[in-house]
């Protein structure tokens, strides 16, 4: 279990963010569940929400590899640019740029602007996976909007219970439905108008 | 209650355990998600297709632009429910404001103010440079809408509410959040009418002056702007209902 | 313009929500015609999209946003659309149903959230949008999107109403980002292991790398299946549901009551079918021996607390949650009848529900109270409104021709070729409480009978009331209209069901599922 196959040490050491993951999501979702005071429970939600994003984050990450923008040398724009301002170091990396050049010239004619071309394999192993990271940041604002909605809602429940602890909410809910009487007006006058015909009658 | 809760998170801890023996090893090239046709297309033909250099942005706002479409969607809903959840409508009103308790009507801070004078100028051009440089660098919309929008609530927490609400009142920011939106799906419908499909940005190069892929380069950059609208509308709209209670006046 | 008609569905409501939203602070007035107006649009958009399945050789359409086709893009670039018969059948219904209530929600609006206008339409429209886009979508990821955005616009409508509802809600938004949050980790398990998150693509990368065995595809299921339980609130994940339907706003209980826990379910049969599909989701032991009996745990609990509560609206919150026990149990069974019975019986349900949340919503407007004791003398008031109302009662107890009963048949017809007697069992329970709970209803409406079953009238139709009580006073047309066409519609669907099912047998018939039982 210790061992250099182990699975305390492939969990711990070759899959700690999957480990930290599981860890907070757990502590969200206690806190979630458990805790009894209403902004706790959005504590936990939030926390709950951060250990996806760590998740999804960590599908994207190449050993190796840099953010999902572009470097100088495939930049689609980027020759241009830097014959401008950096010319000593676009000749550094000469062969990256040769291929550049190359590749803009053909463009040129065809587009009449510089155009990018596609990369090999072997660059692309370069870049992290972008995908993950778009689909975080959409999660990201779909948390933030949940939050603002939840405390809107706590708002709207402390003026009106007092309270934010959800045992003294639910307890005032109930003192609230037991003295709520049911507005049914018919429920005593059919007894008085049917008195009211037999009196008719007898008269 | 607490049994219960320690019961469903044990047992969601060891699924998730379970699971996590089968996961590809930590940064593995060959792994599905990075090995997959449709990661290495991003990466490849970002460039080629749209000419942005900043990948995270291309695959945003132009191929899953519909995603974020509704990703700003849900930034607008977010501010119209809050609005709707905390506006006060007919007895209650007019019930008398509530004075929170040890309130004191303090005097703006005279180095907090002035402090924020200077920064304010700052932040909002911190701002307009993350929405712009979107494309090449960490940033875009989103970013940039809640840069600006923080900037609203530092004027809203130096002063007080009313003087940031004069600049951004929240009838006005509801308007900015819509039209936030409108520049969006309106860019989509615009080059649907063009003969593409809904948000198909290349097809607005039959009006503007540039090739298909800049044509998606610029579109996107009118998206993003569309979402930075409603972002720092949306932002400054929540904290004025949220620190009022919905009441519009006074505030923190 | 046909093309797009995919884009029409959302692009109208979109706009319409946006335009609620700037104009309903200076003129509320508008916002009821803009609501009606764009739903309209959409409405002809999905009848578009639904000629067009027909149409088409394979009997589906692909729309792809952006112009990120699958010919010349790797598929799952961009966000890809497909209707196919399930999608656009529900859809429809969602865009159907929404429509209706838009034209019913005039006068409730105005009258119990005043001055809201602008912000309630608005989100009544991003709500159909969202439901519309769940049954269309063809990307899991996009899928969560309109989750949230369903479920946010769910939030702030029923918020919006009294301070119970908000309380209620919180409970809503606590149990909903659990579910939604559960259905995100599965996804990305998914897309961890197949590197995708079209759901073709999802399936064909599941048969590729014969990835059935895999343990966190597995987790992925229980984790998708799981969320999606709790947003349809299948039995021990109701709590949310009956408190936040009873205490929500007129409009907004009939708008969501009818489709968002049956959207879920449809969302169920499409991880079951198309993402995960029928080899992965049916042959793994564990769970189709599990949910049946959940499911039937399930049914019989729902009916029971229904028969305990002494209010028409709590009473029908209830009767939604056994209501979703049928439909998972038919998916569970494992049968091609219990299939069709399910996915039928999603748009019946639709559309009974609809009927009598609309005769409640009227109910509660003439009485202010939707007790059992406040019902008396109902039908001599309101003969019309009453009347539609019972077809909807008659459709949930599966009489014929009502759509209830032909959805039941298919779904029992399928417990039986399965040979899962105890779903059967719990079928027929919940018929026999449901038909006790309406015949009850109805004597309450029809008879001079008190909470203590004590009876003050004489008889011969004497309800002992005073001539004011009884006096002919028909619902305002705005309300009427819809509930009368809601019930013309369950019993339009009951009459011409074999269409329906033949759409519904096309749509199943390339899954080759089992036509007796599945073991």
């Amino acid at each position: 279990m210790f061992g250099e196959d182990g699975l305390l040490n492939e969990l711990l050491v070759e899959r700690f963010n999957y480990c930290v993951y599981v860890v907070l999501l757990l502590i969200g979702l206690y806190a979630m569940i458990a805790k009894n005071n209403l902004i706790k429970k959005l504590i936990g939600m939030s926390i709950f929400q951060t250990a996806i994003i760590l998740f999804y984050v960590s599908i994207g990450v190449k050993e190796g590899g840099t953010i999902p923008i572009y470097v100088a040398e495939h930049d689609p724009h980027g020759h241009h640019a830097e014959h401008q301002a950096h010319p000593e170091e676009a000749n550094a990396t000469e062969e990256t740029e040769e291929n550049a050049t190359t590749a803009t010239t053909l463009h040129e004619e065809d587009h009449g602007h510089h155009g990018p071309r596609s990369l090999t394999d072997e660059e692309t192993s370069d870049y992290a996976n972008p995908l993950p990271h778009v689909l975080m940041l959409t999660a990201i604002v779909v948390g933030v909007a949940t939050l603002g909605v939840a405390l809107a809602l706590t708002q709207r429940i402390y003026r009106a219970y007092g309270t934010i602890e959800e045992d003294a909410v639910l307890a005032a809910i109930l003192a609230e439905d037991a003295s709520t009487v049911i507005p049914d007006v018919l429920a005593t006058k059919p007894k008085r108008t049917s008195s009211k015909s037999r009196k008719a009658k007898k008269a | 209650m607490k049994k219960i809760a320690l019961a469903v998170t044990v047992l969601t801890g060891i699924l998730l355990l379970y699971a996590a023996q089968d996961f590809p090893a930590w940064g593995d090239l060959q792994s599905p998600a990075s090995a997959s046709p449709v990661s290495k297309h991003f990466i490849a033909d970002t460039g080629v297709d749209t000419e942005v250099p900043n990948m995270v942005t291309a695959v945003l706002a132009d191929y899953r632009g519909f995603d974020t479409m509704f990703e700003t969607v849900v930034i607008f809903i977010a501010g119209i429910a809050i609005i709707g959840i905390l506006r006060r409508t007919g007895a209650d009103a007019d019930a008398p404001a509530l004075k929170r308790e040890n309130e004191i009507a303090a005097e703006p801070d005279l180095i907090v103010t002035n402090t924020v004078r200077l920064l304010v100028p700052v932040i909002q051009l911190f701002a307009f440079y993350v929405l712009a440089h979107g494309h090449v660098s960490p940033g875009g919309g989103f970013q940039g809408g809640v840069i600006m929008g923080a900037s609203f609530i530092l004027v809203a927490l130096a002063w007080d509410l009313p003087k940031a609400m004069d600049r951004l009142s929240v009838d006005r920011a509801v308007m900015l959040a819509g039209v936030g939106i409108l520049i969006y799906a309106g860019i989509g419908l615009f080059s649907m009418l063009l003969g593409g499909e809904f948000l198909d940005y290349a097809e607005l190069s039959h009006v503007l002056p540039v090739s298909r892929e800049m044509a998606r380069y610029h579109a996107m950059l009118g998206v993003e702007i569309g979402v930075a609208f409603t972002v720092t509308a949306v932002m400054f709209a929540i904290y004025a209902n949220l620190s009022t209670r919905g009441r519009l006046e006074g505030g923190l | 313009m046909s093309e797009n008609s995919i884009a029409l569905i959302f692009v109208f409501p979109l706009f319409g929500a946006v335009l609620c939203a700037l104009v309903g602070r200076k003129s509320r007035n508008l916002c009821h015609p803009i609501a009606v107006a764009s739903l309209a649009g959409a409405l002809w958009g999905g009848i578009e999209t639904l000629r067009r399945v027909i149409a088409s050789e394979t009997n589906e359409v692909s729309y792809y946003f952006g112009g990120w086709n699958a010919d010349a893009y790797p598929r799952g670039v961009g966000i890809e659309f497909r209707a196919d018969y399930l999608g656009a059948l529900i859809m429809l219904v969602v865009v159907g149903v929404a429509f209706l209530v838009a034209i019913y929600s005039k006068l409730p609006v105005a009258e119990e959230t005043p001055e809201k206008e602008g912000p309630f339409y608005t989100l009544f429209l991003l709500q159909v949008t969202g439901l519309a886009g769940i049954c269309l979508t063809g990307d899991a990821f996009n899928l969560y999107v309109l989750i949230e955005v369903a479920a946010l616009t769910g939030y702030g409508l029923i918020a919006m109403g009294s301070a119970r509802a908000a309380a209620a809600t919180f409970n809503y938004v606590i149990l909903g980002t659990i579910g939604a949050s559960f259905y995100l980790l599965g996804v990305g398990y998914v897309y961890m292991k197949t590197g995708t998150l079209n759901m073709v693509g999802i399936q064909e990368v599941i048969t590729a790398n014969g990835l059935a065995d895999s343990a966190a595809m597995q987790v992925a299921f229980v984790f998708i299946c799981l969320g999606v339980l709790i947003k349809m609130a299948f039995f021990p994940f109701h709590a949310w549901l009956p408190n936040a339907y009873f205490h929500a706003p007129t409009a907004t209980s009939s708008l969501l009551a009818p489709l968002v826990t049956k959207v879920m379910i449809y969302v169920m049969i499409r991880m079951t079918l198309t993402v995960f599909g029928v080899d992965f989701s049916f042959e793994n032991t564990l769970w189709t021996e599990v949910i049946p009996w959940l499911v039937v745990i399930a049914i019989v609990c729902a009916a029971t607390m229904a028969l305990a509560q002494r209010d028409v609206k709590k009473m029908l919150t209830y009767l939604i949650v056994a209501e979703v026990g049928y439909m998972v149990g038919g998916i569970w069974v494992y049968n091609y009848y219990g299939f069709i019975g399910s996915i039928f019986h999603i748009i019946s349900d639709a559309c009974m529900t609809l009927c009598l949340f609309l005769g409640v919503g009227i109910i509660l407007r003439k009485r202010r109270t939707t007790h059992f004791d406040g019902l008396r003398g109902l039908f001599r008031k309101m003969p019309f409104t009453m009347g539609g109302f019972f077809v909807g009662g008659f459709s949930i107890i599966g009489l014929p021709p009502t759509c209830g009963f032909f959805s039941k048949w298919y779904l029992i017809t399928g417990g039986m070729l399965a040979e899962r007697w105890e779903y059967m069992v719990a079928l027929m329970f919940s018929t026999m409480v449901m038909v006790v709970l309406f015949f009850r209803l109805i004597e309450r409406i029809h008879l001079a009978v008190t909470e203590s079953g004590e009876n003050i009238g004489h008889g011969h139709g004497d309800l002992a009331l005073p001539e004011s009580e009884t006096f002919f006073d028909e619902a305002h047309w705005t309300m009427l209209v819809p509930l009368l066409l809601s019930a013309s519609v369950v019993l339009v669907i009951g009459i011409f069901n074999q269409d329906i099912v033949n759409l519904i047998q096309d749509f199943l018939e390339p899954f080759d599922l089992p036509k007796g039982t599945g073991r």
